[in-house]
């Protein structure tokens, strides 16, 4: 029960870049994937600004070269798009013997395509094929398809949380011995249910979001998918595996204050990154650096902000958000932040907060706004979703006598 | 101004699917945050929608609403001194 | 698989039959003769303060009974994590959103609907509800939700991070979603007697809803009436031997042989095409094996074996089996060991194994 858990694979694609060294590059070089609307259709285009992935779905299609007679929603295509890459990363393969899982994260699911030809379903069904792509668990059994996986799949739904509680299911999968390899994360296409359904709760800023900013007016939505390949510590040094970092501490708490709203508090967030730490086996002096989940909502950032204070009192580490790269991307931010996280924890270098100028007056502490340079031992990333879930996961370096990438 | 608060109490109910009240129920100057009518940030949400389709009224900084939606009185003030349909 | 003895203390259930303040264990059913099968509502004021059920949906309604039922019987007002698993998720006010903004063309919609439409809106308001700041999933695929969930729960126990666990699985239907799912033929597109939908011609299964809610402990107590023996779930198998096999292992690192299995609950749903799976069984591998079915009751939803759990537990602690549940009068011994079996158009398969709690 006490091995250890590691990743071995990561894909990613988001606006920022359609795999790992893409998104790396756009980090370093503070290049936002936020942008003027150029491929959902909304009447908002001119309206809000996304982080969309710039090509359209038969784009998508061809460039994954997917079979094109299967129902495949945007939600799904980057689902694929990103697993393909963490699993040929992980060097999984079909005839290893291994049992291999899958354990996936969405909240729109088939959204993209259901709100298209929806009353189309309720008439005459032109797009029949797509009247089963709607829930959220199509995507996953969409990926499992195409990379051949039979042994475990399931798929989580935690509103904005939802990734990070992917990757914590699927280490404690692992820990059960019930799988030997797993790939976790999550996916989520924009969706004009989404874009509006945000614009209702007037959370939604029509300029560049300022995560941690006192000037903040909201958050930006964003799309993308990010998975990672876990095993166990132990099979990933006797197969000679690159281990690219230790998944040290997890935990996941409900806030119970409000459907949408954080308490005052932060009790939530703060019970999440308390366990996370506490699992991971050290103290919260020990994280070096904190990926936050900064929405730039005035409620998300303060809240988050109020939470760190209690939890780190007047050594909090260095943080950021990169939200305001990324926008957004609800099912899949938990899983993209983590990949950040540990890009930035390999490089040793902490991402920008980019748009950050004016400090919370409430909080008065500082996001790092600038590439900074610093020894990253332990790093913390945290989502936090409506219904009160709240996720914390602490990654950890590999020590130098395991192979790095 | 008697009118135009009768009938805010009835789309009130309306919209925010108050079961088991009735407009006599709601005194006009009562808060209807917190202990008053003890509606939340989602209401007041609703509220905004509410003076948007049914007066043309639109507010942009949901902030604004706490002083709006004080009372059904402050609501109706509001939509007078606003009103442009 | 083994994980820790983890036992049933409580359990909760809003199906269409009348499960709710009901001191019979289903000896007289509801007959429907309808397109798609319905809860019996109960009196939801009397669970849920008036103030938030203005709000609430009817698949948050039915939860938020059904798991305060499965903690009165379990004697707990607090638990140590919260596990939700539903298919379909709120159907209602993702429908409701949904229209409103193609009818609306994308303009004067409201939040409460959207905001709502969140599949971890029942596990978040059970958590509003009790206050409770523990650990809190919800799983999301298909027939494998509740199976999810309760793995979940099963290896928090083992991991000690928990004693008690609250996990439930829910889903509701609508008009839409059934009219929506009849395109497809996944849905009878003709009214049906519950009662004879096993002989039903018309494509597609009966469908339903419900939600269901158990108590699940880490140490056997007074209260403690059945024991989780194992859950698992197998994808798109290849071959009816891939079944078989699954079915045989299962029952390996349960520690146990067919011959010790006492009932066996199949998720049969009137769909002639699909029960030939339960049949096949039936007349194969589990063929010395009474068999029982429970679909006639609830109609198909993603989550209704959580609904067969609460049957299985419900005959462990009653000692018997209801005939309105088993083919032919039940005439094998008083079971201890229950099976139970429930598939999705051959593709989303899983076993629950359920069992009278060990002596320990």
């Amino acid at each position: 029960m006490a091995e250890g858990v590691v990743v071995t694979g990561m894909g990613i694609v988001s606006s920022i870049g359609f795999n790992v060294d893409e998104t790396l590059h756009s980090l370093m070089i503070g290049k936002t994937g936020i942008g003027k609307i150029s491929i959902l259709e909304t009447i908002h285009r001119d309206e809000f600004v996304l982080g969309e992935i710039k090509l359209t779905h038969q784009q998508l299609m061809e460039k994954l070269g997917v079979d094109l007679n299967l129902p495949w929603t945007r939600t799904a295509l980057l689902g694929v798009w990103a697993a393909r890459q963490a699993y040929q990363s992980a060097g999984l393969s079909k005839n290893s013997g291994k049992r291999i899982g899958l354990v996936s994260a969405s909240t729109v699911g088939g959204m993209d395509r259901s709100e298209l030809y929806y009353k189309d379903f309720l008439t005459d069904a032109i797009h029949k094929s797509h009247i089963d792509t709607h829930h959220a668990g199509n995507s996953t059994e969409m990926i499992a398809d195409d990379l051949n996986i039979h042994d475990y799949l399931t798929t989580i739904s935690t509103a904005c949380s939802s990734s990070l509680n992917s990757i914590m299911f699927g280490a404690r999968l692992l820990k059960h011995n019930l799988l030997d390899a797993v790939i976790v994360g999550g996916t989520d296409a924009l969706s004009r249910f989404t874009l509006n359904g945000f614009n209702t709760l007037m959370i939604l800023d029509h300029e560049h979001c300022r995560p941690f900013d006192a000037t903040r007016r909201g958050l930006n939505l964003g799309e993308g998918a990010g998975y990672l390949v876990l095993e166990r510590t132990s099979d990933a040094i006797a197969g000679k595996k690159q281990v690219i970092a230790q998944v040290a501490g997890y935990a996941n708490a409900n806030d119970a204050f409000h459907q949408t709203a954080s308490s005052d508090n932060g009790e939530g967030p703060f019970l999440a990154m308390q366990r996370a730490v506490a699992k991971a086996g050290i103290t919260p002096q020990d994280i070096d650096y904190i990926n936050v989940h900064g929405t730039g909502t005035d409620n998300n950032d303060l809240t988050e902000g109020v939470a760190m204070k209690r939890l780190f009192g007047d050594h909090v580490p260095l943080f950021s958000s990169t939200k305001a790269f990324t926008g957004h991307t609800l099912g899949a931010t938990g899983v993209i932040e983590s990949i950040i996280s540990i890009l930035s924890m390999n490089i040793d270098k902490v991402f920008p907060n980019i748009n950050f100028k004016e400090v919370i007056e409430e909080i008065n502490f500082v996001p790092v706004s600038q590439l900074t340079d610093l020894n990253i031992n332990h790093v913390l990333t945290n989502s936090f979703g409506f219904g009160g879930n709240d996720s914390s996961v602490v990654f950890s370096k590999v020590p130098s006598n395991i192979s790095r990438s | 101004m008697e009118a135009l608060i009768e009938k805010l109490k009835e789309q009130i109910i309306k919209q925010l699917n108050l079961e088991d009240i009735t407009p006599a129920d709601i005194n006009e100057e009562d808060s209807l945050f917190g202990e008053g009518l003890g509606l939340d940030s989602i209401d007041a949400l609703e509220l905004i929608v509410l003076l948007e389709k049914e007066y043309g009224i639109r507010i942009e900084n949901p902030k604004d609403g706490q002083k709006i939606f004080f009372s059904i009185k402050t609501m109706a003030e509001f939509i007078q001194e606003h009103q442009k349909k | 698989m083994m994980l820790a003895p983890t036992y049933i203390d409580g359990s909760g259930a809003v199906v269409p039959q009348p499960t709710v303040n009901q001191d019979k264990f289903l000896e007289e059913i509801l007959e429907y003769n309808e397109r798609f099968l319905q809860v019996v509502s109960p009196v939801y004021k009397d669970y849920i303060d008036v103030k938030l059920l203005r709000r609430m949906s009817k698949i948050v309604k039915m939860s938020i009974v059904s798991a305060r039922v499965a903690m009165q019987q379990a004697g707990v007002d607090q638990v140590d994590a919260i596990m939700t698993g539903t298919g379909m998720g709120c159907q209602i006010d993702t429908e409701k959103f949904l229209n409103a903004m193609i009818e609306n063309g994308e303009t004067l919609l409201t939040p409460t609907s959207f905001i709502q439409s969140t599949h971890n809106t029942m596990g978040g308001q059970i958590a509003l509800m009790l206050g409770n700041k523990n650990h809190n999933l919800t799983y999301v695929h298909r027939t494998f939700s509740f199976e999810s969930a309760l793995l979940d729960a099963m290896m928090m126990i083992a991991e000690k991070e928990a004693q008690k666990v609250l996990v439930g699985g829910i889903d509701e239907i609508t008009d839409e979603s059934w009219l929506i799912k009849t395109q497809i033929d996944y849905y009878k597109k003709h009214a049906c007697k519950n009662s004879e939908v096993y002989n039903d011609l018309q494509p597609g299964a009966l469908s339903g809803e419900g939600s269901a809610f158990f108590v699940l402990s880490a140490d056997r107590s007074e209260k403690t009436y059945a024991q989780l023996k194992g859950v698992s779930t197998l994808y798109k198998p290849r071959s009816n031997k891939e079944l078989e096999d699954f079915i045989k292992r299962f029952l390996v690192t349960s520690e146990l042989g067919l011959s010790d299995i006492d009932l066996v609950i199949m998720g049969n749903n009137g769909d002639p095409v699909f029960d030939r799976v339960y049949e096949d069984l039936a007349t194969g591998l589990l063929k010395t094996i009474p068999t029982g079915r429970f679909k006639h009751l609830c109609g198909e939803y993603d989550t209704a074996s959580s609904f067969a759990l609460w049957i299985a537990s419900g005959i462990l602690r009653h000692q018997h089996v209801p005939s309105t549940i088993s083919q032919h009068p039940f005439k094998g011994r008083t079971p201890k060991n229950i099976l139970i079996y429930n598939h999705f158009r051959n593709i989303n398969h899983s076993l629950i194994l359920v069992s009278t709690p060990d002596a320990s």
